[in-house]
C-alpha cells in the first residue's frame, strides 16, 4: 500500500477544509527520495495549505500522510526534526544580522557546538553572503534574503526540504541562482518539494503535481504531461498583427482557443493539420503576411490551461444546476 | 532544551535593545510616566481660588474672610462687587469657590441670631468640591465658636466653658494624608502592568504577523521552550522596571518604604508572572499587533478601574466588589501599598500573595495549553 521505504512523502486522500470551504480536496501522490517534486498551481490553489499539513503545522481534516517515514498526525515533532521548511513569506528576523539569524537557527536546531562554525560557513558560502555576514537582514536584496532563508532551513541538514514559492518576487538571475542551489541539494540526495506558479520553473522539476482549486489535476514528469495529457494539438502561428488575427482564428470551427504567446499565437485545435490549413487560408484572405504555422510540442502552460479549462467546463453546468 | 532557550533569549534581547523605540518604551517612558503622574495625581486640595462677595463689609465679615485665607486652603483672588460676576467667575473657572456674605451679617451675629455665610463651589469635580465644602464648614464652625465664647465673656465675665469633645483625627501610615504616598505606589503597579502585558503579547503577535512564527513552528522547538523564551526576557525587563520605578518613588518622591524590599520583589515576581500569562493568552487570541493592543486595553482599563487604584473598592456595589476578587491588580496594589506605607510583611499579606500565586499559575497554565505549535 503506502510505500514509505523509497518515498520521502506519501499522501493519500489528504483533505483540508476551512469551515465549509475545501482548500485541499483529497489529493494523493508520492514523492520519491532524492527527487525534485514540483507543486504547480495558481494562487489560492492550495499549495501552501498542502505543504503546511505535510510540515505538521496544520492539521488535515481527512486523509493520510507520511513524511520521512513519520505520520503527519501523530509524529509531527519527529517530522520537524527531519525536514527543512521555507515558508512563502520571507520569515527571518529582519532586525538581526545575517550571522545572528544563522546562529539563532543553529541554536534552535541544537547543532552540536563543534559543528556550528562549519555549518555557518557552509551556509554563508552557499548563499554568497560571506562579506555581508554582519549586515542587518533587512538590508539584503530579495535574492540574498531567499538564499539565506534556505540556508537557515537546511542548517541541520535535513533529508527533505519543503520550499513554498521560494523564488516569488525575485529577479530572474537570482531565480536561476536559487535553482542551482536546489539542484545542488538534490545532487546530495536531498528530496526537494517545491511549490511554484512559474511555468518555466516547473520544467526544472523531476516530477510535477498540478493543483487547481484544491484538486490534483495531473501528476507526472513534465515531458510525459506535455506528451500525454493534451488531447488537442497546439499550433504556433507567427503572422502580422497577431492581436487582431486572434479573434478571427478563434471563430474557426475546429479551433478551441487562441492566445498570444511571445510574438505570435498559440492555437489549440482538435485536429492540428486541418486547422493549420484553415488558418493559412484565413490569414491569406485578410492579407496578413504569414511567417510560420507549425504544430509544436505544447508548453506546460498549454497543458495546464487546457486541463483547467476542461475542468471548468465540466463544473459550470453543475454550478448552474445548483443555482 | 537549555541551548534552545539560551538562543531564544539572545535573540529577544538583541531585538529589544537594538530597536531605539523599544529602549525608549522600556527605560525612558516608565520614568517619564512616573514623574508626570507622580506630580499630577494628587487629590490634596490646597490654595483654592476663592472670590468674595461681601455685601456687609463689616469688621465681622472681614474677620471671617480673613479666617478663610489664613487657613491656607483658600486664596482670595477677587472681591466681587456685582452679583452677576459670581456666575461668570465660576463659569470661566477663574475661581473654584465664592464666599457670599449678606447685608446684616454682623448685625445678626451681634444680636445673637444666626448669621448666614453662603459658600458656592464649582461642583464639576465633585471630589474637590466635597473637600472644599468640608474645609469651609470647619472654618466657619471654628469662627462661630470663637464668637460664642466672646459673647459669653462679655455678658458673664470670664467663664469656664464646659468640657467638650473635640475630634482629633489622625491617619496612621500616611500621617499627613499625602495623596502622593497613596498614588505613587499605585502608579508603579500600573506601569509594570502595562509594560509586561504589552511587551509579551506584542512580541508573540509580531512574530505571527511577520511570519517568523510559522518558521519557528516547523523547528523541533517545544511549546514550553518557546513560551519560556518569550516570557523570561520580559520578566527580567519587568523586574528592571520595578527597580527603576521604585527608585523614583523612594528617592525622588520620598514615598516611605517601610516594609521589606525583598517581600516587594517576591510579590512583583508573582504579579509579573500573572501578567506574562495574561499577555501570552492575549497573543493566542490575536492575529495582529493591533488586535493585541486592543485586547490588552480591553483587559487593562476595567482591571485598573476595579483595582482600588483610584476608587476605593469598599465604595463599589457589592457584585462589583466580588468581581474585583479575580483582579490581579487588586492584590498587587494591596501588597505594594502595604509594604510601602504600613511596612507589614508576609505574616499579614499572605492571602494576597496566595491569590496572586494562584492567578499566575492559572494564567500560565491556560495560555500554555492554548498555545499550540499549529497554525
Ligand atoms: N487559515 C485559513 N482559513 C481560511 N481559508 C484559508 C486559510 N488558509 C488558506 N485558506 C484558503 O485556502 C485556499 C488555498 O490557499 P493556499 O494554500 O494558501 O493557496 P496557494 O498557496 O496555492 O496560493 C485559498 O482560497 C485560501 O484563501
Ligand atoms: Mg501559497
Amino acid at each position: 500500500m503506502m510505500n514509505t521505504a523509497t518515498n520521502a512523502v506519501v499522501v493519500e486522500n489528504l483533505e483540508k477544509r476551512f469551515g465549509g470551504f475545501v482548500a485541499v480536496n483529497r489529493v494523493s501522490f508520492e514523492v520519491a527520495k532524492g527527487e525534485i517534486f514540483g507543486f504547480l498551481g495558481p494562487n489560492g490553489a492550495g499549495k501552501s495549505t498542502t505543504i503546511r499539513m505535510l510540515c505538521g503545522i496544520l492539521a488535515p481534516t481527512a486523509g493520510r500522510g507520511v513524511v520521512a517515514g513519520y505520520d503527519i498526525y501523530t509524529q509531527s515533532e519527529k517530522i520537524k526534526a527531519n525536514i527543512g521548511y521555507m515558508s512563502q513569506k520571507f520569515s527571518l528576523y529582519q532586525d538581526l544580522t545575517v550571522e545572528e539569524n544563522i546562529n539563532f537557527y543553529s541554536g534552535i536546531y541544537c547543532i552540536p557546538a563543534e559543528l556550528k562554525e562549519e555549518r555557518k560557513n557552509w551556509v554563508l558560502e552557499m548563499a554568497g553572503l560571506r562579506e555581508h555576514r554582519r549586515r542587518p537582514t533587512a538590508l539584503l536584496s530579495g535574492g540574498w534574503k531567499q538564499r539565506l532563508a534556505l540556508g537557515c532551513a537546511i542548517l541541520h541538514q535535513p533529508p527533505i526540504v519543503f520550499l513554498d514559492e521560494p523564488t516569488s518576487g525575485v529577479d530572474p538571475i537570482s531565480r536561476r541562482a536559487f535553482w542551482d542551489l536546489i539542484y545542488d541539494l538534490s545532487g546530495r540526495g536531498v528530496t526537494v518539494f517545491v511549490t511554484t506558479h512559474y511555468m518555466d520553473e516547473a520544467e526544472y522539476c523531476d516530477r510535477l503535481g498540478l493543483i487547481y482549486r484544491g484538486e490534483l489535476v495531473a501528476l507526472g514528469e513534465p515531458e510525459r504531461l506535455k506528451r500525454d495529457l493534451m488531447a488537442e494539438d497546439v499550433l504556433e502561428v507567427l503572422c502580422e498583427h497577431p492581436e487582431t488575427a486572434m479573434g478571427e482564428i478563434e471563430q474557426l470551427p475546429g479551433v478551441k482557443e487562441a492566445a498570444l504567446f511571445g510574438r505570435g499565437l498559440h492555437v489549440v485545435a482538435t485536429d492540428g493539420e486541418a486547422a493549420a490549413g484553415e488558418i493559412g487560408e484565413l490569414l491569406a484572405r485578410s492579407g496578413r503576411r504569414i511567417e510560420r504555422i507549425e504544430k509544436i510540442v505544447p508548453s506546460l502552460e498549454d497543458v495546464f490551461v487546457s486541463l483547467i479549462e476542461a475542468r471548468d467546463r465540466a463544473e459550470q453546468p453543475q454550478a448552474e444546476v445548483k443555482r | 532544551m537549555l541551548e534552545r532557550l539560551r538562543n531564544m533569549l539572545i535573540k529577544e534581547f538583541i531585538q529589544v535593545f537594538r530597536d531605539p523605540r523599544m529602549r525608549m518604551v522600556i527605560f525612558v517612558i516608565p520614568c517619564f510616566q512616573m514623574l508626570v503622574i507622580g506630580y499630577a495625581v494628587s487629590t490634596d486640595v490646597k490654595h483654592v481660588r476663592t472670590a468674595v462677595y461681601d455685601l456687609d463689609e463689616s469688621r465681622q465679615s472681614r474677620d471671617l474672610v480673613a479666617a478663610f485665607s489664613r487657613s491656607g486652603y483658600f486664596d482670595v483672588v477677587e472681591h466681587i462687587a456685582d452679583e452677576r460676576r459670581i456666575r461668570e467667575i465660576l463659569d470661566r473657572g477663574e475661581a473654584t469657590a465664592v464666599l457670599r456674605l449678606q447685608h446684616g451679617f454682623a448685625g445678626d451675629l451681634l444680636a445673637g441670631r444666626t448669621a448666614e455665610l453662603q459658600v458656592l463651589v464649582d461642583g464639576t469635580d465633585s471630589n474637590t468640591a466635597n473637600i472644599v465644602l468640608g474645609y469651609a464648614v470647619k472654618i466657619a464652625q471654628a469662627y462661630s465658636e470663637k464668637m460664642l465664647v466672646r459673647r459669653f465673656e462679655r455678658r458673664l465675665g470670664a467663664i469656664r466653658i464646659p468640657g467638650r469633645i473635640e475630634l482629633e483625627s489622625r491617619a496612621w501610615f500616611n500621617e499627613n494624608l499625602e495623596s502622593r504616598n497613596f498614588y505613587v505606589p499605585g502608579v508603579l503597579v500600573i506601569i509594570v502592568t502595562l509594560m509586561t502585558l504589552l511587551l509579551t503579547s506584542m512580541s508573540v503577535v509580531r512574530e505571527k504577523e511577520i511570519g517568523t512564527m510559522e518558521q519557528i513552528m516547523v523547528t523541533p522547538i517545544t511549546p514550553v521552550e518557546f513560551i519560556l523564551g518569550k516570557t523570561v526576557p520580559f520578566a527580567i525587563i519587568g523586574y528592571a522596571v520595578v527597580f527603576l520605578v521604585t527608585s523614583i518613588a523612594v528617592f525622588w518622591f520620598e514615598v516611605p518604604m517601610r516594609g521589606n524590599f525583598g517581600t516587594l520583589l517576591f510579590g512583583a515576581g508573582l504579579y509579573i508572572l500573572t501578567m506574562l500569562g495574561a499577555g501570552l493568552f492575549i497573543s493566542t487570541i490575536s492575529g495582529t499587533q493591533q488586535q493585541a493592543m486592543i485586547s490588552t486595553f480591553f483587559f487593562f482599563f476595567p482591571a485598573m478601574l476595579l483595582s482600588g487604584f483610584a476608587f476605593p473598592i469598599a465604595n463599589m456595589p457589592e457584585p462589583v466588589q466580588w468581581l474585583t476578587l479575580v483582579n490581579p491588580l487588586r492584590y498587587f496594589l494591596i501588597i505594594i501599598r502595604a509594604i510601602f506605607l504600613k511596612g507589614v510583611g508576609l505574616e499579614i499579606l499572605w492571602p494576597n500573595f496566595l491569590a496572586l500565586g494562584l492567578m499566575a499559575a492559572t494564567m500560565l497554565t491556560l495560555s500554555v495549553r492554548r498555545f499550540h505549535k499549529t497554525l
